[in-house]
Formats: C-alpha cells, sequence, structure tokens
C-alpha cells in the first residue's frame, strides 16, 4: 500500500463546492494525507522543513488546485518554489524525490470542450499543465494523468457527487496497485 | 424542635439529603424538595408540627416565585416578550378560559353549588410556575417548543389571577366581603377608594415600574458598582425586586407580575448577568424552602380517610387539564412527544390556588372542608404531575421518538447564548472586540468598571457589567454554551484567577488569554494554558519590520524575518520552560527572569537568520555549475 500525499491549494476553499466535494471524497482515507497549505500557511511562509517530510513519506502526490489563469493559485507556486530545493529536489544530491508519482487534480471553470484546439481556451488542459509536467520530470517523478473536474459553474449536483466518487477511486487504486503505468500521462 | 437554628438545620438537612438523591435518580430538583418537605413534615418525621405551619413558610417563600419571574424577565428582551404576544393571549387565555369553563361545568353537573363550582374552575385553571418552569430550567428546555407554549401560557395565568381575585367577592352578596378584604394577602391600601382611582392607581404603578427600570435603576446600580462592594450591589439587587413586590401588592397586583416586568426592562442592561448571579442563590433557597413547605402541607390522614374522593379528584383534575393542554398544543402544532411534556408539565393546579382557596374560604363560599380537600389535591397534583414528568421523560418519550425514527428538530431559540465570551473591554480588549464583531460573530463582552461599561453601551457594544472572575457571573453569560472564553485582562493576577476557575468549573472551554510579558506568558504555560498572547510581542516586531524596511531591507525579506522570529521567540519560550524544572529550586524568581532575559539574548545574537534564508537565492545553483 502507497502512501498518498494530497498538496491541496484554495483561497476560498469555504465557497468552492466542487473543491469540497472533492476533499470530503478522499479525506480520512487510509494513508491518504491531506494537507491544506493555504491553512497551513495563510502568510505564505511555508515551513519547507515539515513540507519536506510530508514528500520523503508519501509516494503518491497530488498537485490538487483550481486552475486560475491557466496556472495554479499562487501559494502552490510559492510551494514548488521553496519547498523543491536545489540539492533535494533536483540538482547534485537531490534524489529525494526518485522515482515517486505525482500527478495535478484540477478543477476548471470552462467545459471540456474550451480546453480543445477549436475551443476557446485554444490549448489542451494537458499543455497548461507542461510546467508541472517539466517540474516533476527534473526531479526525476514520474508524472501521471492529471485528474480534471470541468466546467464547475455549471455542474449538476449528481455529476459532482459521480466525479467525488471517481477521485476517490483514482486515489485508491494509486494507492493500492502494483503498476501504475497504465496511469502515464499520455 | 423548636428554634430558627434548629429549624434551619432539618430543613437544609432534609434537602441536603432527599435533593442529591432525587437527581441520582434523574428526577429534579423539585421532586427532592417535594420529598424532603413529606419526609419532614407531620405525618412522616414530625418536624413540622402542622399544615399551618407549613403554610406559613410557604407564603413566606412564595417570595421565590417572584424572583424567578424577575430572572426569567431578565433573559426575556422586550422585542421578544412583545414577539410572544399572540402566544400568550391565544394559547394562555384559552386554556384558562377553557378549563375554568369545563371545571365550573362538572361543577354543576355534580350538583355543586355554582358560587362553589366557579371558584374551584377558576382555582384550578391555574398551574404551578415554580414547579414548572424550574424543571424546564433544570432540563434546558426554556428556550424550545414546550418551553415557550408552557411559560406563555402561566404568564396568562398570572395575569390572570388579577381578574380571578376580582370576581370572587362578587360571587357572595353583600355582607361577607367587607370582612374578606381585609384579611386577603393580595389587597393592599387602595381597596376603599373608588374604582376609577383603583385602576389609575394600577396604571401609575406599572408606569412607575417601567420608567424606573429605564431610568432609575442603571444609576442605581451603577452608582453602587462603584463602591466595589458586592454585598452592596446583591442588596440593590434585592431592593429592586422588594420594592416593586410592595408596590404591586399595594395596588393588588401580582408581585410576580411586576417584577416579571421589571425583570423585562432589565433585560437590555448591563447589569443583567451580574443581577442574575447574585439573586439565583436567593431564588434556588426560597424555592427549594417553598417546595418543602408544600410537601409538608399534604395533609396525608385526609387523604387516607378520604382516599377514593382526593384521588379521584386530583386524577381527574390532571386528566382533564392534560387533555386540554394537548388540544392547545395540537393546534400549535408541536411534536407529540413535546405537546405530552407541555400538557402532563402543567396539568398539576398551582401555587396560587392555595390563596384562592384561603380568599374563597374567608368569603364564605368554601367551607373549611371542601377547602381542605382541595388544598390536599392541589398539594397531591403538585407532586404527581413531577413523578409522571419523569416516567414521560424516561420511558414514554424514548419510545415515541424510536417509532419516528427522524425525530423532529426543535424550534430555534430566541436567546440564543454566544459562542465567544469577552472577559476585559479596555483597550486590548475593545480591539479583539471589534475585530470579531466586523467579521459577524458577536461575544458576551464583561467588565468590571461601571462607567467604561455605561460607556461603550451608549457607543453600541452590548458589554455587562461584572467581575469575570466569579464562577455564577460566567454561569449567567452562558459559559455552559460557549466555547471560547478570552482574557484581555491586563491584570495577570485576574487572567490566573480565570484559568484556575475554567479549569474547575467550564473545563470545555478553550480558554484564550492576554499575558503582559514574557513572565506572565511562563506562569499561564505552568498552568496548563496553551493559547498566550503576549500582548508586546507582535506590536513591537512590526514596529522591527519597519525600522528595518527604512533602512532598505525589502518588505517581503523583512517580512519573513520577522514571521521566523516571531516563531523562534515563542520556541524559546518553551525551550525555557522545559529547562526551568531541571534548575534546583531554591533560584528565585527574579533570577529566573534574568537569566531567561539573558540566555535569550544570547541566542539570538548566535542566530544570523538571513544566512539561514535561501530561498530564491541561486548562489548554491552558481556555485555547483562552477565546479561541474
Amino acid at each position: 500500500m502507497r502512501k498518498v500525499l494530497v498538496l491541496f491549494a484554495h483561497p476560498k476553499f469555504e465557497h468552492s463546492e466542487a473543491n469540497q466535494a472533492l476533499i470530503q471524497a478522499v479525506d480520512g482515507l487510509e494513508n491518504v494525507e491531506i494537507r491544506d497549505l493555504y491553512e497551513l500557511y495563510p502568510d505564505f511562509n511555508i515551513s519547507i522543513q515539515a513540507e519536506q517530510e510530508a514528500l520523503f513519506e508519501a509516494q503518491v502526490v497530488v498537485w490538487h488546485h483550481p486552475v486560475y489563469w491557466y496556472s495554479c493559485p499562487p501559494l502552490m507556486k510559492q510551494w514548488i518554489d521553496l519547498v523543491l530545493e536545489f540539492g533535494w529536489a533536483y540538482g547534485p544530491g537531490g534524489i529525494y524525490l526518485k522515482g515517486k508519482y505525482i500527478l495535478n487534480a484540477i478543477t476548471t471553470g470552462g467545459s471540456q470542450e474550451a480546453y480543445q484546439h477549436e475551443g476557446r481556451n485554444k490549448y489542451r488542459i494537458e499543455e497548461f499543465l507542461r510546467p508541472f509536467e517539466q517540474t516533476a520530470r527534473l526531479c526525476h517523478m514520474n508524472y501521471l494523468a492529471p485528474f480534471q473536474v470541468a466546467g464547475t459553474h455549471k455542474i449538476s449536483a449528481s455529476e459532482l457527487a459521480l466525479k467525488a466518487n471517481e477521485y476517490k477511486e483514482l486515489l485508491l487504486s494509486l494507492r493500492d496497485e502494483g503498476d501504475l503505468n497504465s496511469y502515464q500521462n499520455r | 424542635m423548636n428554634g430558627f437554628l434548629a429549624n434551619a438545620i432539618i430543613y437544609i438537612l432534609a434537602a441536603i439529603i432527599c435533593v442529591p438523591v432525587a437527581k441520582k435518580l434523574g428526577m429534579g430538583s423539585v421532586l427532592g424538595y417535594l420529598f424532603a418537605g413529606i419526609l419532614i413534615g407531620p405525618y412522616l418525621l414530625g418536624f413540622i408540627t402542622n399544615e399551618g405551619q407549613g403554610q406559613d413558610i410557604m407564603h413566606a417563600t412564595e417570595f421565590g416565585v417572584v424572583m424567578m419571574l424577575f430572572l426569567i424577565g431578565l433573559e426575556l428582551e422586550p422585542k421578544n416578550l412583545w414577539k410572544m404576544r399572540k402566544l400568550i393571549l391565544q394559547v394562555g387565555l384559552s386554556q384558562v378560559l377553557i378549563t375554568a369553563a369545563l371545571v365550573f361545568g362538572i361543577g354543576l353537573l355534580l350538583d355543586v353549588q355554582w358560587q362553589i363550582s366557579l371558584a374551584i374552575g377558576l382555582s384550578m385553571a391555574l398551574s404551578s410556575t415554580a414547579i414548572v418552569l424550574q424543571s424546564l430550567k433544570e432540563k434546558n428546555q426554556m428556550n424550545g417548543p414546550t418551553g415557550k407554549l408552557s411559560f406563555g401560557v402561566l404568564l396568562m395565568q398570572d395575569i390572570a389571577v388579577i381578574p380571578i381575585l376580582a370576581l370572587l367577592p362578587l360571587l357572595i352578596f353583600g355582607e361577607a366581603s367587607q370582612v374578606a378584604t381585609d384579611t386577603s394577602g393580595m389587597h393592599g391600601l387602595i381597596d376603599n377608594l373608588p374604582g376609577w382611582v383603583q385602576t389609575l392607581s394600577i396604571f401609575a404603578a406599572i408606569g412607575i415600574v417601567v420608567l424606573l427600570g429605564q431610568f432609575g435603576f442603571g444609576p442605581l446600580l451603577n452608582w453602587v458598582a462603584k463602591t466595589r462592594l458586592r454585598e452592596l450591589f446583591t442588596a440593590s439587587a434585592l431592593l429592586i425586586v422588594v420594592g416593586i413586590s410592595f408596590l404591586m401588592e399595594l395596588v393588588g397586583l401580582s408581585p410576580a407580575l411586576g417584577a416579571f416586568l421589571a425583570g423585562v426592562i432589565l433585560a437590555n442592561s448591563p447589569y443583567r448577568h451580574a443581577l442574575e448571579s447574585d439573586l439565583e442563590p436567593f431564588k434556588g433557597l426560597l424555592l427549594g424552602l417553598f417546595f418543602m413547605a408544600v410537601g409538608s402541607t399534604i395533609n396525608f390522614s385526609l387523604i387516607f380517610n378520604n382516599a377514593s374522593t382526593i384521588v379521584s379528584l386530583t386524577l381527574g383534575v390532571i386528566v382533564l387539564k392534560t387533555i386540554i393542554l394537548l388540544v392547545i398544543g395540537k393546534t400549535k402544532k408541536l411534536s407529540l412527544g413535546s405537546n405530552l411534556s407541555f400538557a402532563i408539565g402543567l396539568s398539576q393546579v398551582g401555587e396560587f390556588s392555595f390563596v384562592t382557596y384561603a380568599f374563597a374560604l374567608q368569603l364564605g363560599i368554601f367551607d373549611q372542608s371542601i377547602s381542605d380537600t382541595l388544598m390536599a389535591v392541589t398539594a397531591l397534583s403538585m407532586t404527581i404531575t413531577p413523578i409522571l414528568l419523569v416516567i414521560l421523560d424516561k420511558a414514554v418519550i424514548p419510545a415515541i421518538n424510536k417509532s419516528h425514527s427522524i425525530s423532529e428538530k426543535e424550534m430555534d431559540s430566541i436567546d440564543e447564548h454566544n459562542k465567544v465570551i469577552l472577559i476585559g473591554f479596555g483597550h486590548f480588549g475593545s480591539t479583539l472586540g471589534r475585530f470579531l464583531r466586523a467579521n459577524g460573530v458577536e461575544a458576551t463582552i464583561l467588565d468590571a468598571d461601571p462607567d467604561r461599561v455605561e460607556f461603550l453601551r451608549k457607543m453600541g457594544f452590548k458589554v455587562y457589567f461584572g467581575d469575570g472572575t466569579r464562577a455564577e457571573l460566567l454561569h449567567s453569560a452562558g459559559a455552559e454554551e460557549a466555547s471560547i472564553l478570552i482574557s484581555a485582562l491586563d491584570n495577570t493576577e485576574y487572567s490566573l484567577k480565570l484559568v484556575e476557575l475554567c479549569k474547575e468549573e467550564f473545563p470545555h472551554l478553550e480558554v484564550m488569554i492576554r499575558a503582559k510579558n514574557r513572565y506572565d506568558a511562563f506562569e499561564l504555560m505552568e498552568m496548563g494554558v496553551k493559547n498566550i498572547y503576549r500582548e508586546h510581542l507582535d506590536t513591537s516586531i512590526r514596529m522591527g519590520e519597519d525600522v528595518l524596511k527604512k533602512l532598505g531591507f525589502r518588505a517581503h525579506t523583512v517580512h519573513r524575518l520577522a514571521k521566523q522570529f516571531r516563531d523562534y521567540d515563542e520556541d524559546a519560550l518553551k525551550v525555557l520552560m522545559s529547562l526551568k524544572d531541571n534548575k534546583e529550586a531554591y533560584v528565585s524568581k527574579i533570577r529566573q527572569q534574568i537569566e531567561m532575559q539573558e540566555s535569550l539574548l544570547n541566542g539570538e545574537l548566535m542566530r544570523k537568520f538571513s544566512v539561514n534564508d535561501h530561498t530564491w537565492d541561486s548562489d548554491s545553483i552558481k556555485e555547483a555549475e562552477k565546479t561541474s
């Protein structure tokens, strides 16, 4: 059984029905730790030590966040800036993340159709997530296909419940399945 | 057994023995007191030799009911009372009229003289304010639907007492009425005046109570509070209640009603919680004695001699009143469980009926045997209904709730206590209070400076007067229901006292304490307080931040350094705390403090924060590139 670490960043979690549903679905699962970054570091002073310890323990890491302006909220970026230290996560001696799995779990206001080459956002979500993919690669991690809840402005309660359950099943599979090759990013 | 001390010992001992036992058995204190009364009454242990003595005590301690209504008034703001007006009128009035009419009708059917039937009917319509409200308060149901309906009915009954007493003399013709007016306890000085003067004086008396409540009591209490003599404040509280009762009796109104009115007017006053906590013990003792007196007046020889009559009458009254109340409760859409406890709760005949019996006896409407029988029925019903309620709570309601697996949600309470209690509303406390309020969190605020309280009240803050380190005051400020208690006091001794108190009485409260300095924080930590706020820590560091910025440091860097420094300072305190235990005991406190200061200063010099902060720096990357 792998240890799963969900790094969750939402600056106004109390107003996000979609993310509440997702977090609720995975909260309290065995061997799944959720770190609510905006709750832990409201002043952006991230404890590098504590974050690296949590990373070290985990085999599967999830960057769970809404997509704002085609990227993550600033605290998530701050986390990447501070925690993935030179000499620890990458560079000489930076081997502590080697072989771990990582993926983005994201919510987008735009629909699945908007994130197409013909759509309003012109690029697929995987393309917008390239910086994360490359960050993972630089840290010798396996980047897995993202989990997306699209069209959160219009989603119905039943659809959301379905997605929340899907998220839970995904994390359980990542935790329990022997071979994760089928989850690789295309 | 004679003499005040001996009597006092008997009463108190009986209460000490019976009440805890009753509570253990889940019966509530009322039954405990009643049984204590029966125990020491003339038919068991015989400490009270006759019912007359019991009745004397009962009359004397009826004042407890007055105090209770005053205290209940204090918890009910005028606007909430106004919201209840329909309830009081509809529910209360229909209960009184229907019950009186039905008992009257049954009396006529049984061939009882119509005057007697009417007098009995009117008396039987009343319920026992003391028993019902005390039980409701103990079960914490005052704000629930049962509590509100019960209270509405009881209030209407208290109002109804006035016309009932006025009506009784009309039932006889001429000669006897003259005798009656002097001897009745209820009528005062103005009886011999013409009707319109009486009416006028009644309105004048109510007007005086309202005016005093609005403009008189506040300044009085403020003046007394400034002397900082607690007993004087208690005395003033008593003066208010006794004075109002006296005024009401003077014009022939119910003192309980007057006290209730005064309470409602004072409900918005800053002295509300202080009054509550000061009067509570008096009320408790008087009511306890009152219930014991009721127990002791039960005439068991009469009951045994006429067992069938009295028992059937008692049960008949209880059943009749219960049915009427059940129907009323049904129209008010009470759930079955609430309705049963409402109906059975109010189904006894009340203490006020003792007064109407006595009055009717004097008027010659009743003869002695009728009066005795009714007294026995009343006392018996007062004892039986609490027992019925226990059975209801323990057996019936759980069964009902089981069958309706989704139990109905109770109405929201009107007077909800705040989650946060804030003690001390000086500069520190008021800033904190404003911040909380700006975010929609209302705190119950206590402050011990009467002038400041008055001033803040004018500014629109709901501040209450009182010394927050007293357990009773915290009780009445709602410490049981609150979840956080904040001390913004600048006197650490008070804070320490408060912490002790909360540990003992309110262990569920999250205690958050302002500390003057590191040494105070130290003491608080030793007492196990988790949330300690040193008042100078944040401000001085913030000032330091600004100094560095003015010297040319970048703001964000300084911000990070400041946060690190604060964390370090908090940690250092904890480290010092753990070191302290190893030190020899003879090191004086001053010595300790100097050492603390020294090691802190040394530690800070040793530690160069900016050297440790590498984030966003590329020096090490450049270094690595060079070597490779």
